[in-house]
């Protein structure tokens, strides 16, 4: 079991890091842009576009919340 | 080669030299404070361990999950990957993370080696775990990489040639010079890396939400692989509009990071 958890806590830090709002920010979008593609809300290129500027916006307001806590 | 080929060779190449700068640190510490025989077996045990690891994980992986779930997933965990990387060059350009400095990491880990008490018998087990372990966790970095990026753009033999290359050069310009690769801006490396990760990880992760429609086809982006330039471009407005926006009066280059990330 202990292992396990170290197993589980090595891959944890390996791929969300010390910061996992970017993790939850890309998660977010994709999930945005799946649920796009679910109501057929655009063809291709909007999807890829709209999936772009979610991906974007996501880790921007993930730096900004990173940063303002940091401040105070 | 085509442009995305040639893409995915210099993505990998710069991100398996930055893990190998960091990996080289560890093992030249460990060298000339604990005996190099230990150092390079700590090496070669690590080599080692990730060569069956990168067998394991290639063969489940290519096994197990179909393309199409391989692309979204995979996609997904090198655009996660890649603004990690991303976020921390924003936060040391603009001077609210302290930079990466290979000679303070160098420096911290021969005081470390040389407080830690010797062992008995032949092999001097300090230097071995600390090799093997750094090597391992920059190496297990490197594996992820190439086989992201070699499984998404159908071409593990580019990712593989472009760590291979890494791989030889930097512990032979570290041989050559026998200290710490410190002259090189690790740094701005992080940062082109984490630009490329981040450009390739939206576009793979993107297209992989077409696994949830009929015929689980790829969604296509216009104009193909040369929308990886445009997101390229995009990630570096973005990177240099938040470095102006956070920079801080303090300069970047006066706090320095001793602990390796």
């Amino acid at each position: 079991m202990k292992y396990l958890k170290a197993f589980g806590r090595f891959w944890y830090e390996f791929i969300v890091g010390d910061d996992p709002k970017i993790a939850i920010a890309v998660v977010i979008a994709l999930a945005l842009t799946a649920g796009a593609l679910a109501v057929s809300l655009f063809g291709d290129t909007g999807l890829v576009l709209l999936g772009g500027v979610l991906i974007v916006g996501a880790f921007a307001i993930s730096l900004v919340i990173d940063t303002r806590h940091k401040r105070s | 080669m085509t442009a995305a080929v040639w893409g995915v060779v210099i993505a990998s190449f710069l991100a398996c030299f930055v893990e190998m700068v960091e990996a080289t640190t560890i093992v030249l510490a460990m060298g000339f404070t604990r005996g190099w025989r230990s150092a390079l077996l700590g090496t070669a045990a690590a080599v080692g361990a990730l060569a069956v690891f990168t067998l394991a994980a290639g063969y489940a992986i290519t096994t197990w999950l179909p393309e199409s779930v391989l692309q979204l997933a995979i996609g997904a965990l090198l655009l996660i990957f890649g603004l990690q990387w991303l976020r921390k060059a924003i936060l040391r350009a603009s001077g609210r993370k302290a930079i990466h400095d290979e000679d303070a990491i160098y420096a911290k880990e021969v005081a470390t080696a040389q407080a830690a008490g010797s062992g008995s018998g032949g092999i001097d087990m300090f230097g071995f775990m600390v090799s093997f372990k750094g090597v391992f966790l920059e190496g297990t970095e490197v594996v992820f990489i190439v086989i992201t990026f070699g499984l998404n753009a159908h071409n593990v033999p580019a990712a593989s040639l472009g760590a291979i290359a890494a791989i030889i050069v930097v512990p032979t310009i570290a041989a050559l010079l026998k200290r710490p690769l410190s002259m090189i801006n690790e740094n701005m490396l992080k940062y082109i890396v984490g630009l490329m990760l981040a450009s390739f990880g939206t576009y793979w992760s993107i297209a992989g939400i077409g696994i949830f429609r009929a015929g689980h086809q790829p969604l296509l982006w216009p104009g193909r692989d040369l929308a990886i330039l445009v997101l390229v471009a995009v990630w570096f407005g973005l990177s240099r509009l938040f470095i102006a926006a956070l920079r801080t009066p303090k300069k970047a280059d006066e706090t320095r990071e001793v602990v390796p990330s």
